[in-house]
């Protein structure tokens, strides 16, 4: 039982808890998406990923009661939908943005199908290492529970941005998404490289997923992701194709969210709309900041359809 | 996403009429066989399985299920639209339903307005409180619960539970049904401490998991202790009250079994009685009563059990009001009342029972209440 009330201190610290809990999924899709274009192709339907992998999570773990096996689960069937987009795409003139809204429609129907009996039950969480453990403050433990989802996320952020910069492999991708022609004349398997690309993508979406489903909000429901998965899309052209963005625009992301519900439990209760819409205002804001008439968006892959 | 939607519709709507027309034939000539079983329908906004409003619906139809010579139909995530109608016709056309509960607020106006006056021989019994004697077609009716009777009880006990004095309420928008929610919890509350307060925080929509979650833990940060709602799913709120180790009171259904140390009770709908009575009515050729509204007297609301963590003591007071509710002695609303700008909005020596229509329109918030009626 927490005995105190933090007043105003609350802000900061929900700002804080809501980019680790809330900022995770995006985190997760924007990396993903951000793999998947950098080959040179649009994956709009991670949003379907994120929620298949959200339903897929809760069920198996509910089924196995391993959460991580859930966890596995949702990675599995993002790769799935990774692979059905990859292969869809590869047919010449096929739009891969057409694509990802059919898919992102199959996943999230697929999801509300299958996942009709898992809404009721209590399935097992993912456990959460408790960071804040040093101090006295019960709102500061709970505030730095941080899930070790979250960790890998922060993890792979790096790792990402490293593979793509430094590898063989990362050139491969870079190459293929900037220039087919290029590509092509290197030798490289074009449409093998963009299909890794995608269900690797995919992977990581459907883990976004599962952390939504097996730890915050932690359970499933229909209404569960409420179209997180295509903000995280829109991320990836608000962090500029670079994975170590991603991850500051999803913890900017997330605790932005917080905002709204910290300000009315400390009593300002007017402008909740106008609090809640603060993401979006900042990315306006930073779009506007950033952009010039003279070039195009730096950093984005010359094959995307939308650039041609 | 939309103009595929619209395209899917349009196609399948031509599709289907053609359909009906062959299978209204085929159906009209079977019908016979099944004369003595009567069709319910059920549609529901949501999944029925949601620990809130849908579900409390389907535990309705399913005591509607259990009765003999029935025979029910249901279904879920019916959006407000046009959908709705559609799924309507197809309940009478194809399964020759004779009675329809369209269980969510917003399948009233237009959607049952406009379907009921093309079907005389079937009745729609709406959940909403919307009918207009004289206005709307003579086979529409439409019925509601006083639940903040319930919500006034869960109120005493939250008060009597309560160690920090503090109570939280998410709500998902400022409309009168809500706001009389919020108040006659905290009037419940301040009816055993009268210092109690309880903050609100209004999230913008019935259903948004995170933003509810993100709600939940800036009030358990604030030192609250018990906290309530108003939103179409508590799950995910019940949940993490009781992770984080407060009280937590349930809305719409029994949520008790998400959380069995903190529930301390809850505001829920009674449809089992009252969709089973409505269908007893029909059955028997009785006429129906075309607007029912009525609260813990009248068996359309009621309060789930105690859970362990609420006194001898406090179960004594709210009982006690209980059964002042039952006698048809209680008024929640009565003067003088203050709302929480300082403002009296009913003034000394008047009373609003609940059927005061004046109670409809509520605007304010009461002393008391942190929080504002504004967006």
């Amino acid at each position: 039982m927490n005995g105190e009330a933090l007043g105003w201190w609350g802000v900061p610290l929900a700002i804080l808890g809501g980019a680790i809990r809330a900022g995770t999924p995006y985190l997760f899709v924007s990396l993903g998406e951000c793999l998947t274009e950098k080959s040179g192709r649009i994956n709009l339907g991670l949003e379907g990923n994120l929620v298949l992998g959200a339903m897929s999570a809760y069920a198996v773990s509910y089924l196995s009661g391993s959460p991580w096996l859930g966890v596995l689960a949702a990675g599995g069937t993002g790769m799935l939908l990774g692979l059905l987009h990859a292969w869809l795409c590869s047919f010449p003139k096929v739009n891969d943005i057409a694509v990802g809204i059919a898919l992102m429609l199959f996943g999230i129907g697929v999801a509300f199908f299958f996942g009709k009996p898992y809404i009721q039950p209590a399935a097992p969480h993912l456990p959460a290492l408790g960071f804040g453990d040093w101090s006295a403050s019960a709102q500061v433990r709970a505030a730095l529970e941080i899930n070790v989802l979250f960790l890998i996320g922060l993890g792979t952020a790096p790792l990402l941005g490293w593979f793509l910069a430094n590898t063989r492999w990362g050139l491969m991708v870079r190459t293929v998404g900037d220039s087919r022609n290029a590509a092509e004349a290197l030798g490289f398997p074009v449409n093998r490289v963009r299909a890794a690309a995608t269900v690797a993508g995919g992977f990581l979406a459907g883990v976004g997923g599962a952390f939504l489903s097996l730890y915050y909000p932690g359970s499933w429901n229909e209404g569960l992701s409420s179209g997180q998965g295509l903000i995280a899309v829109a991320l990836v052209v608000f962090a500029r194709w670079q994975p170590m963005r991603c991850l500051y625009a999803s913890l900017l992301f997330g605790g932005a969210g917080a905002l709204g519900p910290a300000l009315q439990s400390v009593g300002i209760t007017g402008g909740y709309y106008l609090f809640n819409a603060a993401p979006y205002v900042l990315t306006l804001l930073l779009m506007a900041a950033t952009c010039s008439p003279e070039r195009t968006l730096s950093g984005i892959p010359g094959e995307l359809s939308v650039t041609k | 996403m939309k103009v595929a939607e619209a395209w899917l519709c349009s196609f399948f709507r031509r599709g289907r009429q053609e359909w009906l027309a062959f299978l209204f034939i085929s159906f009209a000539m079977a019908a016979p066989l099944h004369a003595e079983e009567a069709v319910v329908g059920f549609l529901y906004v949501g999944s029925k399985a949601d620990y809130g409003y849908n579900q409390a619906h389907a535990q309705g139809a399913a005591a509607v299920k259990a009765m003999p010579g029935v025979k029910v139909i249901e279904e879920e995530n019916v959006p407000e639209t046009i959908a709705v109608q559609n799924s309507m016709e197809s309940m009478i056309n194809l399964d020759g339903a004779k009675l329809i509960f369209p269980t969510s607020f917003g399948y009233y106006d237009p959607h049952v307005l406009t379907v009921a006056p093309q079907y005389p021989g079937t009745t729609f019994l709406h959940a909403g409180g919307l009918y207009q004697e004289g206005k709307h077609p003579a086979n529409a009716g439409s019925y509601f619960g006083y639940i903040d009777e319930a919500q006034y009880i869960a109120g005493i006990v939250a008060g009597g539970t309560s160690k920090t004095g503090k109570l939280g309420f998410i709500a998902a928008k400022p409309i009168p049904q809500v706001l009389r929610n919020i108040n006659s919890f905290t009037l419940g509350a301040q009816s055993v401490n009268p210092k109690i307060t309880t903050q609100v925080i209004f999230t913008g929509d019935w259903a948004l998991p995170v933003k509810e979650a993100e709600a939940a833990n800036s009030l358990i940060d604030q030192g609250i202790d018990v906290i309530t709602m108003h939103v179409d799913s508590p799950k995910v709120i019940i949940e993490i009250c009781e992770r984080r180790g407060i009280y937590s009171s349930g809305y719409h259904a029994d949520q008790s079994e998400l959380a069995p140390k903190g529930y301390l009770t809850g505001a829920e709908w009674n449809w089992p009685k009252v969709y089973t009575d409505f269908v007893k009515l029909l059955q028997e050729g009785k006429p129906f009563p075309h607007l029912l509204r009525g609260g813990l007297k009248e068996g359309i609301v009621k309060n789930s059990k105690y859970g362990p963590a609420v006194s001898a003591k406090t179960i004594e007071l709210a009982e006690a009001a209980k059964a002042k509710f039952m006698a048809g002695e209680m008024v929640i609303y009565k003067g003088e009342l203050k709302d929480n700008k300082g403002k009296v909005v009913i003034p000394a020596g008047q009373s609003l029972p609940q059927t005061d229509i004046k109670l409809e329109s509520m605007d304010y918030l009461v002393a008391g209440v942190i929080g504002s009626t504004g967006s």
